[in-house]
């Protein structure tokens, strides 16, 4: 909310000024910032009357005005706005005077005829968007008084951005309010009195719904001057809260709502059909709004009512067919309380934001309706003339806010410092709490009927803090009440987990659950997503079901920006449709990218590959590593001959392999990726190291180089091979593979490191042969592999 | 005998001195000194020799021996010296070549913010704990006393799935409400991790970091709140934070404030925190009579833009590894 500082101190006159009374606001939870209305005021424009306009001689359009500017001699300054007329009081720049954007004024020669001067519209002063003609002052404002000074451009204005529960402030007199409790000073506010009822007519009001309308008035204002314009004073004051002059009923009702905080409606009388209903919507109902908007109703939306149909969307918008435009004699003035959940579903539902929305949602004073009504009232008589009618009211204003038992004990105990019980009565009743002595230490407070928010103990104490001041609530030394806990160690933390990875030279990513949902349907095409309902992109618009979707454009990303080696990595959660609802699992996945190690001297460069990356997931499978296996499966996104699933035991945890070629061509990498995805919690389990005796005889090692077919993989060989090796066989290292010349077609050599060991003596060459032979036997029937000769 | 074997031990240390190897040192050894050697020989036949030129002879002989013995010695050793200097030179190294490097790897930014801040809790006595990102209205929205129609569900616009059914948690909290649910005060926990409201533009993300923090015990005030939020900053940024407290406004929370830190001329929010709403307490079953309790929210990407000099939120999410690279 935007408002101008000397409209609030017409009410409210704190010995404080602009930045200090901001900071205070801001202290007592009022976020406050203060500007100058404006930084480039007009300089020497004056109040100009004009006296009489002549036609131009040599310009249809151009006009020459006879101006009052206060010299005691008229001047003649040339003019082409429309709203040029004798009698208009307005504004004159005069030789020497610099309008905002440092345009200079001097006498000028306009087609032939001399110009003392320059008559302007409010854009031209820098006071709105409005170019169409010229400003138009207040007719009583003395011609030759500088502009400044009329329209008051030293203002400053208050931006306040209230939270949602002080709704209560968003008005002068609110505000007004706020700053007296906060200073110890009156609020006062111009003198209200009630507009004289002159006339009789009247609308019938029906409330059906008591609960979303508890409190409605209305009045009708006849005979209204369909000329009359809207004040420059008032006009301004809309301006400098953010308001455009629309209709000077609109602009009044908008005026009250400013000043007091009640949003209120203005229905051209000539519109309506019998009297008005509040009621809910019925099925098939339409509403044109006033902006413009046809919104089909909801039976949940509360509605104003005529014979004929909706008027009204309660509390948000008014109609277009009834509001008041440049025909209204009559209106039909609407002051009225909304529920706030009700109003804000509307709001919402149709998605339209207003000031009227914004306020009732944040809860409007039950009280404040008459008084708005007769301010309103008052006000149209002053700018339009017209003859009040009787006040209609349904429901009533309550006394009072809240009852809320309020105990000394309490307000020690969470503020966590003393503060003596005789304060207390005295510091609530600056916000206008009542309170009654109860027993000892404990009273009854009465909270007043604008402060909606205030409903239970501890918004009193929030209250009684405030005014306390924040700042002196001690920050106490205590001691906790702590229930020890420590991690598991037969679990391994994501921290750790990650820790390994960038050791080992991988760089962690963080990338955005939600993911294109073309990448992601190329990288895994038959697992539906969870779309959000609402993305803010399209490209944003799915939830990740693999990491790889957020890691490949990670790697484009810097790809196209000369990175030409990457190892990226990430730990998050993938998210998954399930049985109606859906499943997240943490996963640890990563994409490396460009060469095997950083160029350098030392080592020829080498595209990094499967075995690199694996290497790597060794390195992260830790103590545990034995427990998994690779094994070769297709996955949509992965190369087939280069691609693993992960399993530890017999549970499937991951995948390991190149991108599929047919992929990058379509992500337009040139370059081959690996990666790998792990299910992080599955990763995270271990046991507990069980310490073993350290041997005490020494091992016996022999080399072993077997030819198989070219599809038995290395994992099937060693299990062989340790199956058949029996117990002495204590490990066995994989150290050279060949292929080629002295091997039959579709074969490889690989050579096998047997370690023997007993834990209880020396084996024996006879003991280690036999063993070696068995292996050779086993391997040769069941693989048929043979001992490379 | 006597010049005979000094022109002898003069002519053998000539040889020592101008041998150039191992092999040749070891072949004069074993022509003087060796079983066979010129020495060995004459003190075998001081036997013939008169008793009375014995003696003399058998101290000349000995200490040529002995001379000699040092001589070769101290020959093998100059000859070792200089090999192993040779050898040294020949395996000089340039030093200055960089190592066979496999690349510096890096936490991201957030996580090690994050780290920072968990460590920090942890040694205050609290304990972390988790919970999912697709929440439902009830955990992330009813339970913390913000109704539908509640204006403040505007403060945080939620990214929704399923129809409405299912939403993106848009703070932590939720995951206070299930801990408070499942355990009984003294409740002392922190929770973390991402969280999501429909937001993008310079200053917001679609997906940031939060740490939120509960303590629910007998007796918790205020006044506990502002002691343990004014250590955690100064242990955070290591240094005494001068901070602020003042009022504001969160459903979840009554009284509701936030805290500023002086940066520079500035004052920066960094949190918003306060005491548990008895509403949110009652809802999952807590005496709000009995037991009260604070709880506070970060947002980490905040922190970590201050502790590291971060002036664009953005930097977190484009994954630039020329960004990452400074935190390696």
């Amino acid at each position: 909310m935007k408002l101008s500082e000397r409209w609030l101190r017409e009410w409210v006159n704190p010995p404080a000024d602009s930045a200090e009374l901001a900071a205070r606001l801001t202290a007592a939870g009022l976020e406050c910032t203060t500007r100058p209305l404006t930084d480039d005021p007009p300089r020497g424009v004056v109040v100009a009357r004009i006296r009489g306009v002549a036609p131009h001689p040599q310009a249809e359009r151009l006009r020459i005005c006879e101006v009052d500017a206060g010299h005691g001699s008229a001047l003649k300054i040339v003019c082409g706005a429309p709203n040029a007329r004798a009698g208009l009081v307005t504004a004159a720049a005069l030789p020497g005077a610099v309008l905002p954007g440092g345009r200079a004024i001097e006498r000028a020669s306009l087609r032939g005829v001399e110009s003392e001067g320059m008559l302007c519209s409010a854009a031209e002063l820098g006071l709105g968007e409005d170019a169409g003609g010229l400003i138009e002052l207040d007719a009583d404002a003395a011609p030759g008084t500088p502009l400044e000074r009329v329209l008051a451009l030293d203002d400053r204005l208050l931006e306040l951005e209230l939270t949602p529960n002080r709704g209560d402030c968003l008005s002068v007199a609110g505000l007004a309010r706020e700053v007296a409790a906060l200073y110890v000073v009156p609020a006062l506010g111009p003198r209200e009195k009630p507009a004289v009822v002159s006339a009789y007519h009247s609308v019938d009001v029906t409330v059906e719904d008591s609960t979303g309308c508890p409190h409605y008035l209305g009045r009708v204002v006849t005979r209204l001057d369909p000329k009359a314009r809207t004040p420059a004073w008032m006009r301004e004051r809309l301006r400098r809260s953010g308001l455009r002059a629309i209709h000077p009923l609109v602009d009044v009702t908008n005026y009250v709502m400013l000043e007091l905080g009640q949003p209120m409606h203005a229905f051209d009388c000539a519109q309506l059909k019998g009297g008005v209903r509040v009621r809910r919507a019925r099925p098939g109902e339409k509403l044109r709004l006033l902006n413009g908007q046809t919104v089909e109703l909801d039976a949940a939306d509360l509605l104003i009512a005529d014979g004929n149909g909706p008027l009204a969307l309660a509390g948000v918008m008014g109609g277009e067919p009834s509001g008041v435009g440049a025909q209204t004699s009559a209106v039909f003035l609407e002051s009225a309380c909304f529920d706030p959940a009700t109003v804000a579903a509307a709001g919402r539902r149709h998605k339209l934001n207003s000031d009227a929305r914004y306020r009732f949602e944040r809860g409007v004073d039950p009280a404040l309706q008459r008084r708005a009504l007769d301010r309103a009232t008052v006000l149209i008589q002053q700018i339009c003339g017209g003859e009040p009618g009787p006040i209609v009211e349904v429901g009533r204003a309550p006394a009072h806010g809240a009852t809320i038992h309020l105990r000394h004990g309490r307000v020690e105990r969470l503020l966590g410092c003393p503060i003596p019980a005789r304060d207390i009565p005295p510091l609530l009743a600056r916000l206008n709490i009542e309170t009654q002595a109860e027993a000892a230490g404990a009273w009854r407070a009465r909270v007043p009927t604008y402060r909606c928010d205030l409903r239970i103990e501890a918004d009193l104490i929030e209250e009684i803090a405030r005014l306390h001041g924040y700042e002196r609530i001690p920050a106490r030394s205590y001691a906790a009440q702590l229930t020890p806990h420590a991690p598991s160690e037969r679990r391994r933390s994501l921290d750790a987990l990650k820790d390994v990875l960038v050791a080992r030279g991988w760089q962690e990513a963080l990338c955005y659950s939600f993911v294109d949902p073309r990448l992601q349907d190329l990288l895994l095409p038959d697992l539906p997503a969870i779309a959000l309902d609402n993305p803010i992109a399209e490209t944003m618009s799915v939830l990740r079901t693999t990491l790889w979707s957020g890691l490949i454009p990670a790697w484009r990303y810097n790809r196209s920006r000369q990175q030409p080696r990457a190892r990226l990595f990430e730990c998050a959660a993938c998210y998954f449709k399930d049985d109606g609802g859906s499943r997240e699992t943490l996963r640890i996945a990563g994409l490396a990218a460009g060469s095997a190690v950083p160029e350098q001297w030392a080592s020829p460069p080498r595209a990094v590959d499967f075995y690199d990356v694996k290497g790597d997931l060794e390195a992260l499978f830790g103590r545990d590593a034995g427990e998994y296996r690779f094994e070769p499966q297709p996955h949509p996104a992965l190369h087939p001959g280069q691609s693993a699933r992960i399993f530890r035991g017999e549970r499937p945890v991951g995948w390991l392999g190149s991108l599929h070629p047919r992929l990058s061509q379509t992500l337009e990498l040139a370059e081959s990726l690996v990666l790998f995805e792990l299910d992080a919690v599955a990763l995270c389990e271990t046991r507990l190291p069980a310490a073993q005796p350290i041997p005490e005889f020494p091992s016996a090692r022999r080399d072993l180089a077997l030819v198989v077919r070219e599809e038995i993989g290395a994992e099937r060989l060693i299990a062989t091979v340790r199956e058949a090796g029996g117990l002495l066989l204590q490990s066995v290292r994989l150290f050279d593979i060949y292929r080629g010349a002295g091997l039959p077609e579709g074969h490889k050599s690989m050579a096998l490191g047997l370690i023997f060991q007993d834990r209880s003596r020396t084996l024996n060459e006879a003991e280690i042969d036999a063993a070696v032979a068995n292996i050779i036997a086993g391997v040769s029937a069941h693989l048929g592999a043979s001992v490379r000769g | 005998m006597g010049t005979d074997l000094d022109e002898l031990l003069a002519q053998a240390r000539r040889d020592v001195e101008t041998a150039t190897d191992a092999r040749a040192l070891e072949a004069l050894r074993v022509a003087w000194l060796g079983k066979k050697g010129r020495i060995t020989e004459g003190l075998k036949q001081l036997g013939r020799l008169p008793p009375e030129e014995r003696r003399q002879a058998g101290e000349r002989l000995n200490r040529a021996r002995d001379e000699l013995t040092q001589a070769l010695e101290d020959k093998a050793r100059a000859l070792s010296e200089q090999a192993l200097t040779q050898r040294l030179a020949a395996e000089t190294l340039d030093v200055t070549l960089p190592g066979r490097g496999s690349g510096a790897g890096s936490l991201h930014p957030i996580t090690r913010t994050l780290r920072r801040i968990e460590r920090i809790f942890t040694a205050m006595g609290f304990e972390s704990v988790d919970g999912p990102e697709i929440e439902d209205d009830w955990h992330n929205f009813q339970a913390l006393n913000i109704p539908e129609s509640h204006p403040a569900r505007a403060m945080q616009d939620t990214f929704y799935l399923f129809g409405g059914a299912r939403l993106l948690r848009t703070h932590t909290s939720p995951v206070q409400i299930r801990t408070m649910r499942t355990r009984k005060p003294p409740i002392r926990i922190i929770c973390s991790g991402r969280v999501y409201r429909v937001d993008f533009d310079r200053t917001h993300s679609p997906m940031f970091h939060q740490v939120e923090g509960l303590y629910v015990a007998d007796q918790v005030s205020l006044a506990d709140l502002k002691h343990d939020l004014q250590r955690f900053l100064s242990l955070f940024f290591e240094r005494e934070v001068e901070a602020q407290f003042r009022p504001s406004y969160f459903p979840f929370v009554e009284p509701g404030a936030e805290m500023q830190i002086r940066w520079g001329d500035r004052w920066l929010e960094v949190l918003g925190c306060g005491l548990v709403h008895p509403n949110v307490l009652q809802a999952v079953d807590i005496d709000p009579e009995r037991y009260t309790g604070y709880a506070f929210g970060m947002g980490v990407e905040r922190l970590a833009m201050l502790r590291y000099g971060v002036d664009d939120l953005r930097l977190f999410f484009d994954n630039d590894l020329r960004f990452l690279e400074q935190f390696a």
